[in-house]
C-alpha cells in the first residue's frame, strides 16, 4: 500500500471567531482510505478517490453538531454529502479555537467560520485547476466534488488535491459565499453521522475506550460537600478479587480532585465490589447546617424582609400602591441533578512522555488545564482525546472526573479507565441550584402592567452568587412594566452547582411566565393577549446579548404562531383538560409553546400535547435534528417538573434514578415543532426550548383545575390535596 | 470457569458467578455496546436478551444464565424484527445523544418479536423501562410503528380538538 502523504498549509486567521484555518490536503492511495485524520489538525482532507474527510470541532453530546458543523464545510466545498467523512477534532483550542458544548454557542459561532473554511477549500481547488489550465479563476465552477471549466474540461477535487495543497490559502473573509437560494445541503436534513454506529452498537462513546492492559477504578467520596478524610483502613479491599491496588488521593481542587480513595482493579465490578469493604472516617462538620429544611426556612424570613436591590426603574413601590389590581405570590424551584446517561467517567494513561485522556467532556480543554493543575505539570504534555458523550445537559461542563482518572492513572503502571457509578453522578453533581422569589406586580385601570418587583433569594458561595444562578434573568415582565425593581439575598451554601440545560432560564422561566399568567387572568385579560399587548409596549432591552439584544417583534411572531397552531382562541376546556402557553427568551432564541394537560381528580396529570414555535434565525441547518432538539428539550422540561434534589446535613439525599423520576416512553406529550424564519443570523436550539414548557404546562395546570402552581416539584400528593382546598 | 452462550458462541469465562452479566459482557467480553447507566435496573440501558426475552444484564448474577442464549446489539441484526428495528431507527433519525439507543433497539426488538403490530398501549407498557434522557421517545414510537408496517402517528388521545 502507497504511503499516505500528508501536506500542510500555512494557516490564516478568520476574523470574528479568533479561529485558526487549517487547510489540509492528504493526498493518498487506494480504497478511499485517507490515513488517520483525528491526529491532524486541518479541517478539510480530501483523498485521491474523491473521499472528503472533514473535521467536527465540537464535542458531540446528542446536540447534532458532529453532523451540523462538517455540513458547513461540505457546502460550500460543494461535495456530495455520501462522500463526506467526519472525524472528531483534536483537542486543540490553538488550532482549532473554542471547543465546547454549552449555551447552544455553536450555530451562533460557527456558522460563517465552517462555511468560509469550506470556501476556502474550494477556491484552492479551482486555483489548482486553473493553473493546470492556465485560465483565469472565473473561468470554473464547481459541482459535487468536481471542478469544471467553461469548455467543459472537468476534474476531480481527489486529483487536484495534492497540487491544491501547495498553494496559498485566500483570505476565507472575502471569500464569496453561496446564495442562500443554492445551497444544497444547509436546510436540507443529514441524519446524524454516528447513528448506524449507534444501532449496531459500537464502542464510540467515552465509556467505551479500550486500551491493552487498562486497569478499571473507583473512586470513594464522602457524600458531603468539602468533607475531608480522616483515615481509613485499605487492607481488606486490597485483598479482594481482582483488586490491584487500593491508595488515598489528597484532595485539591472543588472543581476538580476532592479528597478520596481509589480502587483498581482487573474489572470495573471488582473495584465496585471492594468499595463495599471500605468503612473510611471523613469529617464531614463542614455539611452540618446544609440541610434543604433549613434552607427553606431561611429563604421564606429573607422573603419577608428587603434585599439588596440589584436595579430599579421608577418607583415601583408608589406604582404598585396605586395600581388597579396587585399580585404577591412566592414561587419557588428545587436543586435538579443533570444525570446524562452516560455514568461520569475518564481513562488515562501517565507515562513519562505525559498524559493522555480519553473522555466524554463538553470543554476538553478546560480539562487539559485542570489536569495539569491537578498533577503540577505542563499543559503541553496533555493530550485529550474527545469521545461522543452519552449525553452532557451541561455536567461535563465540569471536568472533575478527568483530574480524579489522571491522578489514579499517575500511581498506576497502567491506563486506568475511572466510571462513576449512578449513586456517584447524583451524589457527585454540579446541581442546578435551588431558588425562592418573592414577585409583586401591579396593573393599571387599563389593564397594563405597572409595577414589579422581582424579590430572589439566591445561594452564594464566599458571598458571590453560585454558578449557574441569577438574580432575575430575562424576565418579561422586567422588560415592560414602567416602574421595577429587583432585589436579592443570599444563603450562604458548601453544596456544588453548575449549569444544567437552559441554566438559570430553567428556573426563572417558571417563576415569572407563571406569575404573567397569573397577572393576565387576575387583570381578567387572555394570557395571549396580555402579552402581546405588553410586547408592543416595550420598553428596554435584555443587556449583554451578543446578537443584537431583545427583539420583541420575534417574540410576537413566535407567540401569533403558536397561538394559531395550537388553535389558542377556539381552545375547549373541561375533562379537566386545559392549555396555557408561555414564551422565552435564552440562549439567542425566541420560543412560545402552548401545553395541553389533564388532571385528574386524584392529582395525576399528563401533558397530552404541546406546540413549540421558535425563531432561531434565517435559517434552520438540518431540519430532522433540530426538531428533534426541540422536541428533547420539551420532553425535559415537562420531565423536571417532577424532580427535586434535597440535602441534609450537606449531603444527597436522593441516590439513583429510583428516586428521581424521569420522563419516560407513556408520559411523552405528542410535540409539534415550527420554526419561524427571521432575517438575523442562526443561532442555536440546545436550550431555548425548554424554559418556556414549565411554566406552559404550569398554567395549563391551572387552566385544567384551577390550582396555580407555585412550587416545584409538583406531586401528585401535592396537586390532589390543591385540588381538594380549591374547591372548598 | 462458566460457558456462556453469547451471540451464538460459546465463551469461557473465569470470574464469579455473581458478576453482572453487564459487567462480564462489557469488561470481560469486550463487547461495548450494552451500556451502564444505573446498575440498579432502573433505566434500561444494559438490556439484552436471554432466549429472546428482554432483561436488564446489570442485575443479571453471570452464574444464572446457565444455557440460556444471550443476545446483545452487536448480533441484534441476526434476527428480522432486529433489523427492521435498525433501519426504522435510521430512517426515522431517532438518535440524539446515542447513548440509550442499544437498550432502547433490544426491549423494542423483543416487542415486534411477541407483537408484530404493537399499538400505542402496548408500546408504552414494553418501552416503559427504558430511560432517554434526550427524550426522543416520539421518534422511538414512531420507529416501532414504522418498523412493524404500521402508519407513525401517534394514535394517543391528545385531548379534546378545539
Amino acid at each position: 500500500m502507497e504511503t499516505t502523504r500528508r501536506l500542510f498549509l500555512k494557516s490564516g486567521v478568520l476574523a470574528g471567531g479568533g479561529l485558526l484555518l487549517g487547510f489540509g490536503l492528504s493526498a493518498c492511495t487506494e480504497k478511499g482510505d485517507s490515513g488517520p485524520v483525528t491526529a491532524v489538525t486541518d479541517y478539510v482532507a480530501i483523498s485521491s478517490d474523491g473521499i472528503v474527510t472533514l473535521i467536527a470541532k465540537n464535542p458531540e453530546i446528542g446536540q447534532g453538531v458532529m453532523t451540523s458543523l462538517p455540513m458547513l464545510i461540505a457546502e460550500e466545498l460543494d461535495v456530495l454529502w455520501a462522500n463526506v467523512r467526519i472525524e472528531t477534532a483534536a483537542s486543540d483550542d490553538k488550532r482549532f479555537g473554542a471547543q465546547f458544548a454549552g449555551g447552544s454557542m455553536a450555530t451562533a459561532l460557527e456558522y460563517m467560520p465552517m462555511r468560509q473554511v469550506g470556501a476556502a477549500a474550494r477556491w484552492l481547488l479551482i486555483e489548482a485547476a486553473a493553473r493546470r489550465m492556465k485560465a483565469t479563476h472565473d473561468a470554473f465552477t464547481t459541482k459535487a466534488g468536481k471542478v469544471r471549466h467553461k469548455d467543459g474540461t472537468t476534474f476531480d477535487y481527489g486529483e487536484l488535491a495534492a497540487e491544491a495543497a501547495l498553494l496559498t490559502p485566500p483570505d476565507p473573509t472575502k471569500l464569496t459565499l453561496k446564495d442562500t437560494k443554492n445551497f444544497l445541503l444547509i436546510g436540507k436534513t443529514q441524519k446524524g453521522y454516528d447513528n448506524p454506529k449507534i444501532v449496531r452498537g459500537e464502542p464510540i462513546f467515552g465509556i467505551d475506550v479500550s486500551l491493552p492492559g487498562m486497569l478499571y477504578a473507583v473512586y470513594l467520596k464522602s457524600p458531603v460537600y468539602g468533607a475531608r478524610l480522616i483515615s481509613c483502613d485499605l487492607s481488606a479491599a486490597k485483598a479482594a478479587i481482582g483488586v490491584k491496588d487500593v491508595f488515598v488521593l489528597k484532595g485539591t481542587d472543588m472543581h476538580g480532585l476532592k479528597d478520596g480513595i481509589a480502587i483498581v482493579a482487573t474489572s470495573w465490578w471488582y473495584a465496585q465490589a471492594a468499595r463495599a469493604l471500605l468503612s473510611p472516617v471523613w469529617d464531614e462538620a463542614i455539611g452540618k447546617l446544609h440541610d434543604s429544611e433549613i434552607y427553606s426556612k431561611t429563604a421564606n424570613t429573607l422573603l419577608r424582609r428587603e434585599g439588596e436591590v440589584k436595579e430599579k426603574r421608577g418607583n415601583a413601590d408608589a406604582a404598585l400602591r396605586s395600581a388597579a389590581h396587585t399580585f404577591d405570590a412566592v414561587y419557588n424551584v428545587p436543586f435538579l441533578a443533570h444525570v446524562p446517561m452516560e455514568p461520569q467517567n475518564c481513562t488515562a494513561r501517565v507515562t513519562a512522555k505525559g498524559v493522555e485522556i480519553w473522555a466524554p467532556t463538553q470543554q476538553p480543554n478546560e480539562g487539559k488545564a485542570l489536569i495539569a493543575k491537578t498533577l503540577s505539570i505542563d499543559p503541553a504534555t496533555v493530550t485529550v482525546h474527545m469521545r461522543r458523550c452519552g449525553g452532557g445537559f451541561g455536567r461535563r461542563l465540569e471536568n472533575d472526573y478527568m483530574a480524579e482518572a489522571a491522578a489514579i492513572a499517575q500511581k498506576v503502571e497502567a491506563p486506568v479507565k475511572l466510571v462513576w457509578s449512578r449513586e456517584d453522578d447524583v451524589a457527585h453533581d454540579f446541581f442546578r441550584p435551588g431558588g425562592h422569589y418573592r414577585v409583586r406586580a401591579g396593573v393599571d385601570a387599563s389593564g397594563k402592567l405597572a409595577a414589579y418587583i422581582s424579590h430572589s433569594v439566591n445561594f452564594t458561595r464566599d458571598g458571590k452568587i453560585v454558578q449557574g444562578d441569577e438574580v432575575a434573568g430575562n424576565a418579561f415582565a422586567l422588560t415592560v412594566a414602567p416602574h421595577t425593581r429587583v432585589e436579592f439575598s443570599k444563603i450562604e451554601t458548601t453544596i456544588p452547582t453548575g449549569y444544567l440545560r437552559a441554566p438559570v432560564s430553567n428556573a426563572l422561566a417558571f417563576v415569572h411566565e407563571t406569575f404573567c399568567d397569573e397577572i393576565a387572568h387576575g387583570a381578567g385579560q387572555d394570557p395571549v393577549a396580555f402579552r402581546l399587548a405588553h410586547l408592543d409596549s416595550h420598553i428596554d432591552d435584555y443587556n449583554g446579548d451578543r446578537f443584537g439584544g431583545y427583539n420583541p417583534a420575534r417574540m410576537r411572531a413566535v407567540l401569533k404562531a403558536v397561538a394559531e397552531r395550537s388553535g389558542w382562541e377556539s381552545r375547549a376546556s373541561g375533562n379537566g383538560e386545559g392549555m396555557g402557553v408561555a414564551t422565552y427568551f435564552s440562549h439567542h432564541g425566541y420560543f412560545a409553546e402552548v401545553a395541553k394537560v389533564r388532571v385528574t381528580d386524584d392529582g395525576k396529570w399528563h401533558a397530552l400535547k404541546v406546540w413549540a414555535v421558535g425563531d432561531v434565525g434565517n435559517q434552520i441547518i438540518n431540519p430532522s435534528a433540530a426538531k428533534n432538539q426541540v422536541e428533547g428539550a420539551v420532553m425535559d422540561g415537562i420531565g423536571s417538573i417532577s424532580q427535586e434534589i434535597t440535602f441534609s446535613k450537606g449531603r444527597a439525599v436522593q441516590a439513583n434514578f429510583q428516586d428521581i423520576p424521569m420522563m419516560r416512553m407513556p408520559q411523552a406529550p405528542a410535540v409539534d415543532v415550527q420554526f419561524v424564519l427571521s432575517e438575523f443570523p442562526p443561532t442555536g436550539l440546545g436550550e431555548p426550548a425548554l424554559p418556556p414548557v414549565i411554566p406552559a404546562v404550569a398554567n395549563a395546570i391551572f387552566a385544567a383545575c384551577g390550582v396555580r402552581l407555585r412550587q416545584l416539584p409538583l406531586t401528585e400528593q401535592d396537586l390532589k390535596a390543591a385540588i381538594e382546598a380549591a374547591r372548598n | 470457569m462458566i460457558t456462556l452462550s453469547v451471540n451464538g458462541q460459546a465463551r469461557q469465562l473465569n470470574v464469579p458467578d455473581e458478576m453482572p452479566l453487564l459487567w462480564v459482557l462489557r469488561d470481560e467480553l469486550d463487547l461495548k455496546g450494552t451500556k451502564f447507566g444505573c446498575g440498579v435496573a432502573q433505566c434500561g440501558a444494559c438490556t439484552v436478551h436471554i432466549d429472546g426475552e428482554p432483561v436488564r444484564a446489570c442485575v443479571t448474577p453471570v452464574g444464572g444464565i446457565g444455557d440460556g442464549k444471550v443476545v446483545t446489539i452487536e448480533d441484534i441484526a441476526g434476527s428480522r424484527q432486529g433489523r427492521a428495528i435498525q433501519e426504522a431507527w435510521l430512517e426515522l433519525d431517532v438518535i440524539q445523544c446515542g447513548y440509550c439507543q442499544a437498550g432502547q433497539i433490544m426491549t423494542a426488538t423483543a416487542l415486534l418479536t411477541q407483537n408484530p403490530r404493537p399499538d400505542d398501549a402496548a408500546i408504552d407498557v414494553a418501552m416503559e423501562g427504558n430511560l432517554c434522557r434526550c427524550a426522543t421517545y416520539k421518534r422511538i414510537r414512531a420507529a416501532i410503528k414504522s418498523a412493524s408496517g404500521q402508519p407513525v402517528d401517534d394514535t394517543r388521545n391528545h385531548g379534546t380538538e378545539a
